[in-house]
């Protein structure tokens, strides 16, 4: 039994089918694991009850058809679920029990898994490490008091430290990949309109993605194709025909033409981040891929016009937030000094921050300084892409440009804090697919990823890519269960 | 203040200054559900039972465009012979507001889904062009509801997300009159084309007035104030005579205008400031990322031309070809489609050998009467089209005459009664039968030989005074036409 939480999704899928396993014997294990785990601070809101009866009510009654057959699954708090409490890891959503479900997380329950609870995350989804939370830091299971990224830190955590099989995060400028590659798991930025964004609180609609992360990259194809629909609830939801990713998924990548940019060799990169990058292009040479250099040459702009856009649709997302409907309200004098008292409340520093930011850049007398010009510039990097996409089928680049941080050690630093999307963050911007990918380690021996990128609605390509260059990297995860006492 | 020549002009000392006017209407769409979510729409429910998470702007909840208030808005559009625009933009206009759960009202700003047009108003001395700058899809808010509770407000979230047209015109006005023209002309447009049925009573049709004033003649503005959220055509004409006066005060006491937002208090008749150009929202518009771009394709337009009615400017003119009416009558039968629809049903009832200058004089006279009387609109009328049709033959064809029909008309009313068992039961058919009728006044004629004598001297006068007779003697029932002929022959 205590091997079960070790197990990949694709293995407890297969033993349920078996009957190796019930549903009931994986979420009780999975359960059991989290309990112990409290030291992660990876979930906000535990369903562990209710999960164990819908395990032994799908065991009386297993559906061994669907692709998620009695799975157990803790998902990013930033997803609505029906009659749990949804925070998106913020005060002022506290009390808030959706009436709804989240058109993603409905597809994973109508293919059979369980809902064990709901994932730290970043305020809003805005951070890099998880720290923003209002419900506090999440460890690293890689190491005490690391980050385990953000702003799906609970999410990768869980995963990393298997509380969950599988999970779901989302990604807006990095939030899937960056803790991904902190916690040496696989996380995939699907394109956008390839999942639904119903039911997803909010960040900064334009680039809000939701995604897989799992240990390996068979379970993240498997959980993309349970997640992916076209939904009319969503207008930029786009219809275009999906793959059976888990299945189509294959190691064979010969010939393939994957593109070096030159302009992620940014300036202060430690060596090791360097090296992995070389390594991983030996890797996809050793696939049979041949590797081309490219030019990105926007690069170097992505990251500024991301803290222009994001914020700036962030800060009118959030106007809803204001105390009048639901969530959190402070006390006020009149209207006015309600929804002052409730915001500067109930929203913590990063994400008045960030509505600062969003609601100076769309003011008027700038809006066309900044908002409008980081729009122009934003299509001059999905040109940069397009261009390249017609000499290479993917682009490989480090994840991030640096390994996990000590708790604490950016926090006073937005700016540093905000380079670590460096590298994620154009992908986004692009509205195309990423998946990051462990691939090494660094001198502390904290994990390090690779990115694979892809041109639009092509996941089964870098999923296919990174199948294959796992197989050569053959990493293992240094999980010591530290917490565990 | 004076009129010379229909010209609406303020007068001071020497002084003339002409007021220009701009309005930005906003016409809620006709359709059953939101612009943005599925919510139904009828007015007068109850208090937030009309809502979705969507219209009260819950976590993650998402808009998705209502096709039907899309093709409305187009066919208002062509209705206006304006411009439509295949691409438009949704864009979020930001404020904070009790009664505005997303944060933002969701609209269309740099990009409108209907470009420039133009309206024609008939006005006493002639037609008028009225230029429309644009027209625009958006959505409402709801509605806060201060006076339930002393400390409290509530919110009504029933109109929150419905849809609304606004339709901006060019600074084009210069009357409360023009101004009473435009916006009955815009609601006859748009309940002709069914896509707002135009009741300012229960909102659905509301203007931001702009006024400005200037020296007669003079070709430069003069700086506006725009009168917010007028929900009558009286009292916009009020709100504009106050403020147009008060501009010009303003001018001849050498004092400037401030650019400012007022409203318009109905009881104390005069506009007040309710902010200032500085304290202005910046309302930080940018286009809604969680909405495409709208795209209309040339097909779908076209198809949408094909689905437009016969508007009350082509109306008229075919009533004025086709039926020989003068430019007054049409117009009068065209401004309200249902008046329209009722007179051509009577038409088509009348059948072959009818008489539509009596049907028209019996609409605008007779029937507009008893509406009138009764408060009713014509759509509502106790006398069917049919009914009218058969009474108007009858008086063509002599059965009745138009005196008897007045009655007969008086029995129709209640429940809608066929005419033509009216005069078969009552008796009031019309005596036509010239040898009766002969018989009848050579009687007359008998009894009152005196006076014949006197008219055959040359008193004609007294030709009214045996018709009298005669008429009295059938009760009210002889043809008067063959009265008429008769006497002559006979006196």
């Amino acid at each position: 039994m205590s091997d079960i939480t070790k197990q990949s999704l694709t293995e407890l899928v297969e033993n349920i089918k078996n009957k190796k396993l019930s549903s009931t014997d994986v979420t009780k294990a999975f359960i059991d694991r989290s309990e112990k785990s409290q030291e992660l601070n990876a979930y906000i809101t535990n369903d562990f009850t209710s999960a164990l009866e819908k395990a032994k009510k799908f065991d009386q009654k297993p559906n061994l058809d669907s692709k998620l057959p009695g799975i157990p699954m803790a998902v990013k708090d930033l997803f609505c679920t029906r009659d749990i409490k949804t925070t998106a890891g913020s005060k002022i959503l506290n009390n808030f029990v959706p009436t709804y479900e989240s058109t993603v997380t409905e597809n994973i329950w109508n293919e059979g898994a369980i809902l064990l609870g709901k994932l730290n995350c970043d305020e809003f989804a805005m951070g890099s490490s998880n720290e923003t939370s209002f419900f506090g830091n999440v460890q690293s299971p890689i190491d005490r008091n690391l980050v385990p990224g953000g702003s799906s830190g609970g999410s990768a955590s869980a995963v990393a430290g298997q509380l969950t099989p599988v999970t779901i995060g989302t990604d807006t400028g990095g939030s899937i990949r960056q803790p991904a590659s902190f916690t040496g798991i696989v996380g995939l930025k699907p394109t956008y309109g390839s999942c639904s964004r119903y039911g997803i609180v909010a960040f900064a609609s334009s680039l809000d993605q939701a995604g897989p992360m799992a240990q390996n990259v068979k379970d993240c194809a498997l959980l993309h194709e349970v997640i992916s629909s076209y939904d009319p609830k969503d207008s930029t939801s786009i219809d275009f025909k999906r793959n059976h990713y888990s299945k189509e998924l294959t190691n064979n990548i010969k010939g393939k033409k994957i593109g070096i940019p030159k302009e992620y060799r940014v300036d202060g990169m430690p060596k090791e981040i360097e090296d992995l990058w070389q390594k991983g292009i030996q890797y996809v040479k050793d696939c049979g891929a041949e590797t081309i250099d490219i030019s990105l040459p926007n690069t170097s702009y992505a990251l500024p016009t991301y803290y222009i856009v994001a914020p700036a649709e962030a800060s009118s997302n959030l106007a809803r937030y204001d105390g009048v409907k639901y969530g959190f309200r402070a006390k006020g004098e009149n209207l006015i000094d309600m929804y002052e008292k409730t915001r500067s409340e109930g929203f913590g520093t990063e994400v008045q921050r960030r509505i600062m930011i969003g609601t100076y850049v769309l003011s008027s007398g700038y809006y066309d300084a900044y908002y409008l010009k980081a729009q122009k510039v934003r299509k001059l990097i999905k040109n940069d892409f397009d261009e390249a996409y017609k000499k290479v089928d993917a682009i490989l680049t480090p994840s991030t440009p640096s390994s996990a941080f000590k708790i604490g050690e950016k926090t006073n630093d937005p700016v540093s804090m905000y380079l670590n999307d460096i590298f994620t963050v154009p992908v986004n911007l692009a509205g195309l697919p990423g998946i990051s990918i462990p691939a090494g380690h660094d001198s502390k021996g904290y994990p390090l990823g690779l990115q694979i990128i892809g041109k639009a609605f092509d996941e089964q390509n870098i999923l296919n890519i990174a199948y294959a260059m796992e197989e050569k990297i053959n990493f293992k995860n240094k999980i010591t269960d530290w917490w565990i006492k | 203040m004076s009129k010379k020549d229909s010209e609406y002009l303020i007068n001071r000392k020497d002084n003339q200054y002409e007021v220009v006017i701009g309005l930005e209407v906003h016409a809620q769409v006709l359709s059953e559900s939101k612009l943005f979510s599925t919510s139904a729409t009828k007015f007068g429910a109850e208090p937030n039972t009309q809502v979705s998470l969507v219209d009260a702007a819950f976590p993650g909840m998402l808009p998705v465009i209502n096709e039907f208030c899309v093709k409305q808005a187009i066919k208002t559009g062509i209705g206006l012979n304006a411009k439509i625009n295949k691409r438009s933009v949704f864009d979020r206009k930001n404020y904070f507001y009790a009664d505005l759960p997303q944060g933002y009202q969701i609209s269309q700003f740099k990009d409108p889904i209907v470009g420039e047009g133009k309206v024609i108003l008939d006005m006493p001395n002639g037609q008028k062009e009225v230029g429309i700058e644009r027209l625009h899809l958006e959505q409402d808010a709801g509605k806060s509801i201060h006076d339930l509770d002393p400390q409290n407000t509530f919110v009504d979230l029933n109109r929150s997300g419905v849809a609304l047209m606004e339709i901006v015109s060019k600074p084009d006005l210069r009357s409360p009159d023009e101004v009473n023209a435009y916006i009955k002309k815009l609601r006859s447009i748009m309940r002709y084309l069914g896509t707002c049925d135009g009741n300012m009573q229960e909102g659905s049709l509301r203007a931001d007035v702009n006024v400005s004033v200037r020296p007669k003649g003079s070709k430069e503005f003069g700086t506006r104030c725009e009168i917010k959220n007028v929900n009558s055509i009286k009292f916009m004409q009020m709100a504009i005579e106050y403020e147009a006066n008060r501009q010009v005060d303003l001018i001849e006491e050498g004092k400037t205008i401030d650019q400012e937002t007022r409203l318009f208090d109905t009881k104390k008749n005069e506009t007040r400031s309710m902010r200032s150009k500085e304290d202005a929202h910046d309302y930080r518009y940018f286009p809604d990322p969680d909405l495409l771009p709208l795209e209309v394709s040339e097909k779908f337009i076209e198809e949408l031309k094909n689905d437009i009615p016969e508007l009350p400017d082509d109306k008229k003119k075919r009533f004025i070809e086709e039926f020989k009416l003068s430019s007054y009558e049409a117009n009068i039968l065209v401004s309200d489609i249902d008046t329209a629809k009722y007179f051509e049903e009577v038409v088509a009832k009348m059948g072959k050998n009818k008489d539509i200058k009596l049907a028209v004089n019996w609409i605008t006279g007779e029937l507009f009467a008893v509406l009138n009387s009764k408060g009713l609109e014509i759509s509502q009328s106790p006398v069917s089209a049919k009914n009218f049709a058969i009474l108007i033959n009858l008086i063509k064809n002599g059965t009745i005459s138009g005196k008897i029909a007045k009655t007969v008309f008086e029995l129709m009313i209640d429940g809608d009664k066929d005419p033509q068992k009216i005069v078969e039961e009552k008796g009031l058919k019309q005596q036509s039968d010239p040898k009766a009728l002969e018989a009848l006044i050579d009687k007359i004629i008998n009894d009152n030989r005196e006076k014949a004598i006197e008219y055959k001297q040359g008193k004609e006068k007294l030709f009214g005074f045996f018709v009298g007779q005669a008429m009295k003697a059938s009760g009210g029932k002889a043809n008067p036409q063959l009265i008429n002929e008769i006497l002559k022959k006979k006196l």
